[in-house]
């Protein structure tokens, strides 16, 4: 009897282990994605807005921590929180009130900062359309087997998101972008989470596959934010983004949590306002897509079975002979400023523009004196 | 005109305004005259001034070609050419043997893009072919050129063979294939063929191409259905088709105190990794470089397994060890090429010997694992190297021989060199020395070039359709040459395919690649942010509504004056 019992739970026992083989395996396959990019965007600027700053850097404190080097992620932030001169304590920025933690730190990697932040850059990093010159770490270099993580924050309306107070985005544009970076596949799947007042508008107009969309609020609503602190004198976090981050520090690279219950993250009762999600272009099931899907990198990995039997002898590098002189190579510097150059040269030609209201106005002016000085019988034609 | 005014004056002063009737029509038909003219103006010389200012600039694309390209047939052709040794034909049947055959065969691929296969056997006379050992001299022969085969059919007796194989597959581009059992007795030249077909198709698809392989490599176009897991494995395993790759070898040493390591990396890398680059070339570019990091430790804590009294990583673990190494990493900030990454991991003292385990806890021979489309991780203890009571830090040369053994054969997986298991009965020689077939280079060429040929077509077709739904993005004369030259090269790759030249196809593909690429990419193609249509009017109005105003309002003066003028005179008539 003993050793029925034994044998059941032994078979059991294997059967639930090589399950767990074929689940490993079938979660290799189940993903399609071989690396992680995320691309983190703060689009507001000046003190007050401190706290879309800390979102921002708490989200990228998180995807680091999970696994995803400085080398994939872009992070656009106006970076002007830390070094601000109403800053009590400079080169820090504060999650948590009691300043519990910095998430600023020694290792930040802003890869646009200030007035780089623009919708311009914006669109340029997601389509890939960047100048030559651009460097590796400016650029978002995935391809049809990354999963893209877009984290978007600051102030908006609906239908459009307000960039550095200056210019703005639309939904429009956003998903035209998106197509376009599913048209070159640029990306395997793609997360998109915003935390904006009515949030929910910027995901309304997405039509590309394989697009998952979070948001902190639905239209008409607006995302409120979490606690002031009083040393620091402005608000630290969004509620949103504050419950978000309490949600991913329980996920670890291992974790098996999926999708689902990220979107049971920060409920009315806790936010005020509704998140919303939208799944619908989204082809794998969510809740077979893993947390660490999008926020973490995971890699796979496969056992190296060959090798190849190599015989052949390192030939030995032919030695200089010691007596040889090392040629003597002039070096001079280039021209640093060609400053005859800029002062003698012609005006750029500019395009030419139909004539403004003031002209108009102007000209109008000067027909009716016309008019009156040599007579309103003539206006009579016309009026 | 003075008279005019003073007269008008004058009456003014009296009070009494009776002007002439001559004058009030006059005038009446000059200001109506101004009117017109200046409604004309506006319409013929304003409004076109107008739009042509506004518009943006497009340069002309050859959209006809473009949709031509996207309903394209591919066809692959490459030329077997059989040659009958000695004792398998006998001399009458030579004769009849026909001396050109051509076998197509058509694939769809989930019926939008159909490839055909077309096979050119071309059967010379049977040369006397001496029992040779080494298929280098058979090489020799006949000097077969890039994407063709040649097959040797060798009779049942021969011992070149053994016993059970009945296919040799050389490092060249040749094979040989032993006829079988039954072609012994009173067999006909049909019989022959017919039995010698569904073979000689079986060697080309493990040496030029196969099915499954060209739908792999338009998986660009076509995403693979999640059937076959090996498949899909392979096509997330290499890396996409790109001009140039960098490759980077780098050492890490965990532990500097313990081990002084000495490996001759460049010595290492220009006998055996560089002949195998240089024999890709027509493939990629590829550039070197190397680095040593220390204090670089694997992220996972290995455990001490007591039976084999050594340190092991089980296959769970291996998968987070990468990603706190490759944060150290560095890489080129100049190029945007993929990377692949090669670390040799030297365990530190305590730590040694660190075997890695596959899921089955068997040891892993060459202790080493790769990740799809980043590299490969090795890891070589140095333990033996030393007695324990050796003087630290000890000096340790690497065995490069090993280390590079192994990183070729992931160089080779990374790069999409398959090594597809043999079907049964089929021995393939061992690659020489620069690690690389013949006919291995031949199918990753035809692959490259598919997948190449399949990318640009999307990329054009793409951008074609995005420049025709977008309206508001300029179109600059560099981009239209752009997309003609990628068009041009597109069609002479797909010819060059067809015609089975396949260096010649790669190359044009490489060129259409890269100037569809630049295409797409280029800056300047950013759309003028989006106006809806709101905002349009906004804009728009308060330029022209004042100056519309004054035109609309005097013309419809003019249209309520003829119309009374109309009626008076059928009052008069009447």
């Amino acid at each position: 009897m003993k050793i029925l019992t034994f044998f059941s739970l032994f078979s059991t026992f294997l059967s639930a282990n090589s399950i767990n083989v074929e689940e490993n395996a079938g979660q290799f396959f189940s993903s399609g994605h071989t690396n992680n990019w995320a691309v983190l965007v703060c689009t507001s600027r000046f003190w007050f807005n401190y706290r879309h700053v800390a979102n921002t850097l708490s989200v990228y404190r998180s995807v680091k921590r999970l696994g995803i080097p400085d080398s994939h992620i872009v992070l656009m932030l106006a970076d002007d929180m830390a070094c601000n001169h109403r800053n009590p304590k400079p080169a820090t920025v504060f999650s948590h009130k009691n300043m519990e933690l910095n998430v600023y730190g020694d290792d930040v990697e802003v890869d646009y900062r200030g007035y780089e932040v623009t919708v311009e850059n914006f669109l340029r990093v997601l389509t890939g359309r960047l100048p030559p010159s651009t460097p590796r770490s400016k650029r978002l270099l995935s391809d049809d087997r990354s999963n893209i993580l877009i984290y978007l924050t600051g102030h908006g309306g609906n239908g459009f998101l307000k960039f550095q107070d200056s210019e703005e985005i639309s939904n429009v544009e956003l998903a035209d972008a998106f197509e376009q970076m599913w048209q070159k596949r640029r990306y395997n799947e793609l997360l998109f989470i915003i935390d904006t007042c009515q949030g929910a508008s910027m995901y309304e107009r997405f039509y590309s596959p394989n697009l998952m969309a979070l948001a902190s609020s639905q239209v008409g609503e607006d995302s409120l934010s979490h606690q002031p602190d009083l040393a620091i004198g402005v608000h630290l976090m969004d509620r949103y983004t504050f419950y978000l981050l309490e949600f991913l520090e329980d996920i670890h690279p291992a974790s098996k949590a999926n999708m689902k219950d990220l979107f049971k993250v920060c409920p009315k009762s806790q936010c005020v306002s509704t998140p919303g999600h939208r799944t619908d272009l989204f082809l794998r099931d969510p809740g077979s897509a893993l947390i660490t899907d999008f926020f973490g990198s995971v890699r796979k990995v496969e056992i190296t079975m060959e090798t190849i039997n190599l015989t052949d002898l390192i030939k030995e590098a032919e030695q200089n002979p010691m007596n040889e002189k090392p040629q003597k190579v002039t070096y001079s510097y280039v021209d640093q400023l060609p400053v005859s150059e800029i002062i003698h040269q012609k005006p750029k030609q500019k395009d030419w523009h139909p004539p403004d209201g003031f002209i108009l106005g102007l000209w109008t002016l000067i027909l009716l004196v016309f008019f009156k000085t040599y007579g309103i019988k003539h206006l009579k034609h016309i009026f | 005109m003075k008279s005019l005014l003073i007269g008008q004056m004058s009456l003014k002063r009296k009070g009494v305004s009776h002007t002439r009737p001559e004058d009030l029509t006059k005038s009446r038909r000059r200001g109506q005259l101004a009117a017109l003219s200046i409604a004309a103006v506006v319409i013929m010389v304003g409004v076109p001034l107008w739009w042509r200012t506004t518009e943006t600039y497009r340069a002309w694309l050859p959209v006809s070609q473009i949709n031509e390209l996207a309903n394209m047939q591919l066809q692959l052709s490459a030329d077997v050419e059989v040659v009958f040794a000695r004792g398998t034909v006998t001399p009458e049947q030579q004769k009849k043997v026909p001396l050109t055959q051509t076998q197509d065969e058509e694939h769809t691929v989930d019926g939008d893009l159909i490839f055909k296969a077309v096979c050119d056997p071309m059967v010379t006379k049977y040369e006397d072919c001496k029992l040779i050992h080494a298929d280098l001299s058979l090489h020799t022969l006949s000097e077969s050129p890039c994407g063709s085969l040649v097959v040797y059919v060798i009779p049942e007796s021969s011992s070149l063979l053994p016993e059970d194989m009945d296919v040799y597959i050389g490092q060249r581009r040749t094979a040989l294939l032993r006829i079988g059992a039954q072609m012994r007795v009173g067999r006909t030249v049909e019989q022959l063929l017919a039995h010698l077909e569904p073979r000689i198709k079986q060697v080309l698809q493990v040496m030029s191409f196969s099915h499954t392989d060209i739908t792999a490599a338009l998986s660009d176009r076509v995403r693979l259905s999640p059937g076959n897991k090996e498949s899909i494995a392979d096509s997330m395993r290499a890396f996409k088709s790109s001009p140039g790759y960098e490759i980077t070898f780098s050492l890490l040493n965990p532990d500097p105190k313990s081990h002084r390591l000495h490996w001759d990396i460049e010595g290492a890398v220009q006998t055996y990794i560089q002949p195998l680059l240089t024999k890709l070339a027509p493939v990629a570019n590829f550039s070197l470089d190397s680095q040593t990091l220390y204090y670089a430790m694997l992220g996972v804590n290995p455990r001490f397994d007591s039976s084999s009294s050594a340190y092991t990583l089980n296959s769970d673990s291996l998968a987070h060890v990468i990603n706190p190494v490759e944060a150290r990493l560095g890489s080129n900030a100049a190029s945007s090429n993929p990377v692949l990454n090669f670390l040799l991991y030297v365990p530190d003292a305590h730590h040694s010997p660190l075997y890695i385990h596959d899921n089955k806890k068997q040891e892993v021979p060459s202790n080493a694992f790769h990740s799809p489309r980043w590299g490969g991780i090795m890891v070589y203890n140095v333990n033996g190297f030393y007695r324990p009571e050796a003087v630290l830090p000890v000096d340790i040369n690497i065995n490069m021989a090993k280390v590079m053994g192994v990183f070729l054969a992931q160089l080779r997986l990374l790069l999409g060199v398959q090594s597809s298991t043999a079907p049964p009965g089929f021995l393939m020689a061992p690659c020489g020395s620069t690690g690389l077939a013949d006919w291995e280079l031949d199918r990753l060429m035809w692959s490259r070039s598919v997948e190449n040929v399949a990318t640009a077509t999307t990329t054009i077709t793409s951008l074609a359709q995005l420049l025709d739904q977008i309206g508001n993005i300029v179109i600059n004369d560099n981009i239209a040459e752009q997309v003609s030259s990628a068009v041009t090269s597109l069609q002479l790759a797909v010819a060059e395919l067809e015609a089975g030249n396949l260096g010649f196809a790669l190359q044009y593909s490489k060129e259409a690649i890269m100037a569809s690429e630049r295409a797409f990419f280029d800056p300047s193609l950013l759309h003028l942010l989006y106006f809806p249509d709101d905002q349009k009017f906004a804009i728009y109005i308060p330029l022209f509504l004042p100056m519309c105003v004054p035109i609309l309002l005097s013309l419809l003066k003019i249209v309520s004056e003829a119309r009374q003028k109309r009626r008076e005179k059928q009052a008069k008539k009447d």
